[in-house]
């Protein structure tokens, strides 16, 4: 059995349980362990963007030293703390002396050795998209998907290094494992407005829902996503539009775990899937059969 | 609108803030655009990302006047297109922390959306507050 340090993250624990709860199904199903690391704190939710500011990194750094201490490889489901903790992790490789003043301060000292992998990397390149195609129960056979990537899992990509940023297909090579038909659409690697729904409600409602349509105008039938932050606002953008907006039915939007765990045949309940989200992702596979059938 | 620009530019203190700020050398740009054309929010903002960066270079301290900074949700599209290899992203927060650092703008708790996940609220106070 394979087994990873997992970092769950502030946002998982709470509002976003059904992610946590639906990636450790998957995880079980697919005899690969991830086992919470120890003495876990907030990453800081955005990696720092100044360079004559270190305090901001002395969070993730305590985090990667404590992970350090229990394993070498730190698995994350959120796309901000993924982003976060990779950047800090990389960091400690490339700047020696910022890395000192870091450990100095927190008087834990990180330095380096750690792989920081998303749960999608680990789902590729150790567990192998081929054995997850083996190990499905209920394909979600048909089901338009349209996968989701947003910002944080992709970019800055010489630091990401998850996918290719401009044509990735990590998310999609996963849905077509699963039974899924991925949707191709020009927004999915765009921004979903993220921390602007604070400050500025109307840019990031704009740019959420041109998501959602540019998925929708694609044939999507559902989105796919890997951060919280992105469910929230495409899902809080749709609500406004709700009367306002010409589409009857929002577009749901559901954690990739929660797809996947489904395929793999753990109950709904157990991946917290309401049962709106139930039955659109059934009636998305039975009428995209039917429209087979009648070919 | 004209904006007078002077040799002074050279010397102005406010470059070099920026620079120390941000990490970026603004020297570097040459105005192709492409940071505006693929940014997400360039058709919302009154300066676009290219012209923030060539009044930084002539040294027009009216770039502050400008709300486009405010606006930049650091997405690193610009950054993915640079071909001088800048991050525009990183030029607005410089923007933005001077700003916040003089107390400029404070985000009121009680004006946090209830429901957005903690992730949210925290690149919110860590973007938009001088905490």
């Amino acid at each position: 059995m394979q087994s990873y340090l997992y970092f769950p993250g502030c946002s998982l624990r709470t509002v976003a349980r059904d992610f946590d709860d639906s990636a450790q199904a998957c995880a079980r199903a697919l005899g690969v362990e991830l086992k919470e690391m120890q003495g876990w704190l907030c990453c800081g939710a955005v990696f720092s963007n100044v360079a004559d500011n270190i305090m901001t990194n002395a969070g993730p750094n305590r985090i990667l030293a404590r992970a350090r201490s229990e394993g070498d490889t730190l698995v994350t489901l959120c796309a901000g703390c993924h982003n976060v903790l990779k950047r800090a992790n990389l960091q400690a490789g490339r700047n020696a002396i910022k890395q000192e003043q870091i450990n100095e301060f927190n008087e834990e000292k990180y330095e380096g050795g750690l792989s920081v992998l998303h749960f999608l990397e680990i789902l590729r390149d150790r567990v192998g998209f081929s054995a997850v195609r083996d190990a499905v129960k209920a394909p979600l056979q048909g089901l338009s998907v349209g996968a989701y990537y947003g910002c944080l899992l992709l970019r800055p990509f010489d630091e990401m290094k998850l996918d290719d940023p401009h044509r990735p297909s990590i998310f999609e090579d996963l849905l077509v494992s699963i039974g899924c038909t991925p949707v191709d659409y020009p927004s999915r690697t765009e921004c979903c407005g993220s921390y602007l729904g604070v400050g500025s409600p109307d840019a990031m409602a704009l740019l959420s829902r041109n998501v959602v349509q540019s998925a929708r105008s694609n044939g999507a039938r559902m989105l796919a996503v890997s951060c919280p932050l992105c469910k929230y606002n495409l899902e809080t953008s749709q609500k406004q539009d709700l009367g306002v907006s010409s589409d009857s039915q929002p577009l749901p939007v559901v954690y990739f775990t929660q797809l996947l765990g489904l395929a793999l045949g753990a109950e709904p309940e157990s991946l917290r899937l309401d049962p709106l989200q139930v039955q659109a992702i059934h009636g998305g596979m039975h009428t995209t059969l039917e429209n087979v059938s009648q070919t | 609108m004209a904006y007078p620009i002077s040799a002074e530019v050279l010397t102005n203190p406010l470059l070099h803030k920026i620079k120390t700020i941000s990490g970026q050398n603004l020297s570097l740009c040459y105005q192709c655009g492409k940071c505006s054309a693929t940014c997400p929010l360039a058709t919302q903002m009154d300066l676009m990302p290219h012209q923030i960066v060539r009044f930084l270079q002539l040294g027009l301290e009216q770039v502050f006047d400008a709300k486009s900074y405010w606006l930049c949700a650091t997405c690193f599209s610009c950054e993915t297109q640079c071909p001088r290899g800048l991050d525009v992203s990183k030029i607005c927060e410089a923007l933005r922390t001077i700003k916040l650092r003089n107390d400029l703008r404070d985000l009121k708790i009680e004006k946090l959306p209830p429901e957005m996940p903690q992730q949210g609220l925290v690149s919110a106070f860590r973007k938009l507050s001088p905490y």
